[in-house]
């Protein structure tokens, strides 16, 4: 606080008296630091017919929220059928059972029962929500759309029509077009070049049998994680994993992609659009997950593009300069590779100045790492809002979904605050310079802006 | 902005609701008397309305500042006004350096931000429940002690013209909304886009910000909303020490806007842009909102969306999506959060080889049979128990219960009139729901927008 302060005074204000007493408020946190395990015990089930899932019994409100997941996701499309994964998550609740599409679609409206999937690069998601006294008809309806997914061909037709114009929106949406191209320079000829949404010629072609021959590949007790939060207690949700996924096969095939490596900057590619505006987006390659060093780098991303208003980027792009509504960067770790990320969005007139600017803040970070005030700032931020993200249902079961499909342990949650303490300066300063490599960024634009050149990457 | 699980991508893109996304009012019938207990609402002696909402699962608060006043309140001439104040107001006041409040905040191990609507202008901080005094603090400061200088308040106009382009400017389906918008409304200032015109944005300054705050930014003009892990009791005593010592501001006056005229033509807006591929067609009816609706038409007018555009399962996307194949998607919405007036809202966007004309007719058709038959009891129960549903899933956020009380209290409505939302739709008849299709769904008083590809040229069609 004081620091800050400090900076401020360098520019045009001081502190004041209100100050004092946030530093009171502060120096608190700082002795009272809670973590959010103290409302979040999970318990570990493993049903009868060997399905496991993590549990946090809440019976305040009367509703279940269920996050599943299937490893394994849309960068396992085969080449020639872009989208398969995406058209399986449309069509999984498109009919199942004795019940046809509309009448599946009507069972679960009748009962108010949220159910969507949807198909990530690396997993295959399922959210689910029902009511408590809805409970055992909605998860009859999962059991269905999981175990007996029918794939009539009006409703694998309806959905192909609907993906393949949700993708040719895309294509003229700049922020997708500006992301997808990055990744195709990045990753070249691995599967994580391609679309995971999908082609509208490999959405053509998938055929019900496809999808079929999907379900088989992806659906199966090992590969499957699942999260579970609110009104019901063990001995009635281990019975409802058997009914609803206990007669899935014990596994399927393993199918790991490949490691990928990741193009080296530099690189500048302009995509001509007739908008006001240019979409930059720019990175690297970054860190995996697993990493010893990605809680620290997390720690050092969040000074310099991390959400809120205060990181290094906001301030230098939007608030000095007023370039961009939105400047940000963040770690994207897949299964096989790990990338830093950020974007922004400036007239085209000035879309040269952000990205020179973009490129200083990463610089001065790589070169000097952030500040004793400014670790200090984000340590304190990073822990006191973990509890943030466990204060609905959803959320929690969000949270403990990942923390298994990670592998951090199930006493993560009671950790993690520790970790982020144990941050040291000398750890964000070495990350920094590891990590940020401001001299090798892929840029790509999509607009017509002024001052970036065109820059082929070097073979 | 981490992108690894997200709802079902194609769907939000193509606006397809698998449920209904859009609906206003949560509190569970079964529920309500418990629910009637925990929410409690008082008024501080300077005119300030509080609304605390407990829920102790997790030790967080949402603390929200609610002013009455938005787009819908901005001189003519100064569209975006409302939507800038709010950019401004995390400047610097007499006691935060600029940025400060934000920073503060995040030090503090919360989060904050703002949104502008058309009726009200809300700032929000969310942090764990022994910071809430803290945020009070200065959530108090800026209501009357805001302190700008140019130089701040020019890089933050840059700021919003670029949100502009990215929300408006860059995005050809935004720019036919804010066209049809424009269109609809004859008199009243809705007709105004929020973010406002570019070119009255480029007019905005620091003195056009402040006297637009002094006259709407006071506690008599203003709802505090705490939803959380606090009692009505501590939010009562923080609220009297920090917004309690806040004069009222005596030259408020009652909101009143330009009154729209009966609606006698049809309009019709076409945007082309060489981005645009499928054509879309969109129709937005004048109706009321929940405020001004004549008993119970509120609550019929949310169920008629439902059953004619919410989900798979709905008139428009059983007849014109599933059957006649006419259709790639088609949908309908109601908002009914407004002050002055509400809208029903149709989309679709016509299969491969059909076109808009034969889209819209086949829309018409669903329409007319509405109208001239009403819809099942089968379809009014569903419906009914849907809305009703999603007020038990509401109460699962302490953050989405904030925010539907400061809608409503902004935009008209009681705290009674949210508690009792499900009793209003469980009395909903089939001949009201019939009526309020018959009375609102005039093509008289809509505005039908298509967004198409550039027109051929001769040249291009040889």
């Amino acid at each position: 606080m004081m620091a800050i302060a400090g900076v401020r005074a360098t520019s045009k204000s001081q502190g004041t008296i209100m100050m004092t007493r946030y530093l009171t408020a502060f120096t608190l946190l700082m002795l009272a630091a809670f973590s959010p395990a103290a409302a979040v015990e999970i318990q570990e089930i493993t049903s009868s017919k060997g399905v496991k899932a993590w549990l946090v019994e809440d019976h305040t409100v009367p509703l279940v929220a269920v996050r599943f997941a299937f490893r394994g996701g849309a960068a396992l499309d085969p080449a020639d059928r872009e989208g398969l994964a995406t058209i399986l998550s449309g069509t999984l609740d498109e009919g199942a059972g004795g019940l046809d599409s509309q009448e599946f679609q009507r069972a679960l409206k009748k009962d108010a029962v949220r159910l969507s999937f949807d198909a990530g690069r690396d997993n295959f998601y399922g959210r689910f929500q029902t009511l408590t006294k809805n409970r055992d008809s909605a998860f009859e309806l999962l059991r269905l759309a999981v175990n007996e997914p029918r794939f009539d061909d009006e409703p694998v037709e309806r959905i192909k029509a609907q993906i393949t114009e949700a993708l040719k929106r895309q294509e003229n949406d700049p922020e997708t077009v500006a992301i997808r191209t990055w990744m195709r320079i990045a990753f070249k000829n691995h599967p994580y070049s391609r679309n995971t949404d999908g082609s509208v010629d490999g959405v053509g072609a998938v055929t019900p049998d496809d999808l079929r021959g999907l379900t088989q590949a992806l659906f199966s007790k090992r590969n499957l994680v699942i999260a579970v939060v609110g009104d019901i207690d063990a001995a009635t949700l281990s019975g409802l994993l058997d009914t609803t996924f206990g007669d899935l096969p014990e596994k399927s095939a393993d199918n790991p992609l490949p490691e990928a490596a990741v193009t080296s900057g530099p690189v500048r590619t302009i995509v001509d659009m007739d908008i006001p505006q240019s979409v930059i987006q720019f990175g690297h390659v970054g860190i995996m997950r697993k990493d010893p060093d990605f809680i620290p780098a997390y720690v050092m991303n969040h000074v310099l593009g991390g959400s809120g208003l205060t990181s290094r980027l906001m301030e230098e792009v939007r608030e000095k300069r007023g370039l961009s509504y939105s400047v940000y960067s963040y770690l994207s770790p897949f299964e096989q590779a790990g990338l830093f990320l950020g974007g922004a969005a400036t007239q085209n007139d000035r879309a040269g100045e952000a990205l020179e600017i973009i490129e200083r803040e990463l610089k001065r970070m790589a070169d000097d790492g952030p500040t004793p005030d400014e670790l200090d700032a984000t340590k304190t931020y990073l822990t006191g809002s973990y509890a943030l993200r466990f204060d609905t249902s959803t959320k929690i079961a969000g949270q403990i979904l990942g923390i298994q499909l990670e592998s951090l342990g199930i006493d993560y949650i009671d950790r993690r605050n520790s970790l982020i303490e144990a941050v040291t300066q000398e750890d964000v300063k070495r990350v920094a310079q590891r990590l940020l490599l401001p001299g090798s960024l892929i840029v790509t634009v999509v607009g017509q802006p002024k001052g970036i050149e065109p820059l082929e990457p070097t073979q | 902005m981490s992108k690894s699980v997200s709802e079902t991508w194609w769907r939000a893109l193509l606006g397809i609701a698998a449920m209904a996304l859009v609906v206003s009012f949560p509190f569970a019938r079964a529920d309500a008397a418990k629910l009637g207990e925990n929410v409690s609402t008082f008024k501080l002696d300077n005119g300030m309305e509080v609304v605390v909402i407990p829920d102790l699962r997790a030790p967080v608060v949402t603390h929200m500042v609610w002013y009455r006043v938005g787009a819908g309140d901005e001189p003519a001439g100064q569209s975006g006004i409302a939507h800038f104040l709010e950019h401004l107001m995390f400047k610097g006041t007499d006691k935060l350096a600029p940025g400060e409040f934000s920073k503060t905040v995040a030090r503090n191990g919360g989060q904050d931000n703002a949104f502008t609507s058309q009726d009200y202008t809300g700032y929000y901080q969310r942090v764990a429940s022994d910071r809430l005094a803290l945020v009070m603090d200065m959530e108090a400061n800026r209501m009357t002690k805001l302190v700008l200088s140019e130089e701040e308040v020019l890089p933050e106009r840059d700021v919003v013209l670029e949100e502009r382009r990215s929300r408006v400017d860059n995005d050809p389906s935004s720019r036919l909304s804010e066209q049809m918008n424009a269109v609809m409304y004859l008199s009243h200032p809705y007709a105004n886009p929020v973010i406002g015109w570019h070119h009255e944005i480029e007019a905005l300054n620091r003195d056009t910000a402040i006297s637009f705050y002094k006259q709407y930014y006071a506690p008599n003009n203003a709802i505090l909303v705490v939803a959380g892990d606090v009692s009505a009791a501590r939010v009562r005593e923080l609220a009297e020490k920090y917004y309690g010592p806040i004069p009222a501001q005596p030259g408020l006056k009652p909101r009143s806007r330009a009154h729209e005229p009966p609606h006698q033509a049809a309009r019709r807006v076409i945007l082309r842009d060489a981005r645009v591929d499928t054509p879309r067609f969109r129709r937005m009816y004048l109706t009321p909102s929940f405020r001004t609706a004549e008993k119970g038409e509120g609550a019929a007018l949310e169920l008629l969306a439902q059953i004619l555009g919410g989900g798979t399962t709905s008139r428009l996307y059983n007849k014109l999506v599933v059957e006649q194949k006419v259709a790639i998607l088609a949908g309908a919405w109601y908002s009914g959060d407004f002050l002055d007036s509400g809208s029903i809202g149709l989309y679709g966007s016509p299969a491969p080889g059909n076109d808009e004309i034969a889209l819209e007719g086949a829309i018409d058709a669903v329409l007319d049979d509405i109208i001239e038959n009403g819809v099942t009891d089968e379809e009014l129960a569903d419906a009914k128990s849907l809305l009703i549903a999603d007020t038990i899933y509401a109460v699962d956020s302490q953050t989405r219960l904030a925010r539907i009380f400061g809608v409503a209290l902004t935009s008209g409505q009681s705290v009674e009139d949210v508690q009792q939302w499900p009793e209003r739709i469980e009395r909903v008849t089939l001949e009201q729901v019939r009526a309020v299709a018959g009375k609102y769904l005039r093509i008289e008083a809509s505005v039908t927008g298509l967004l198409l590809p550039p027109e051929k040229t001769a040249e291009a069609d040889q």
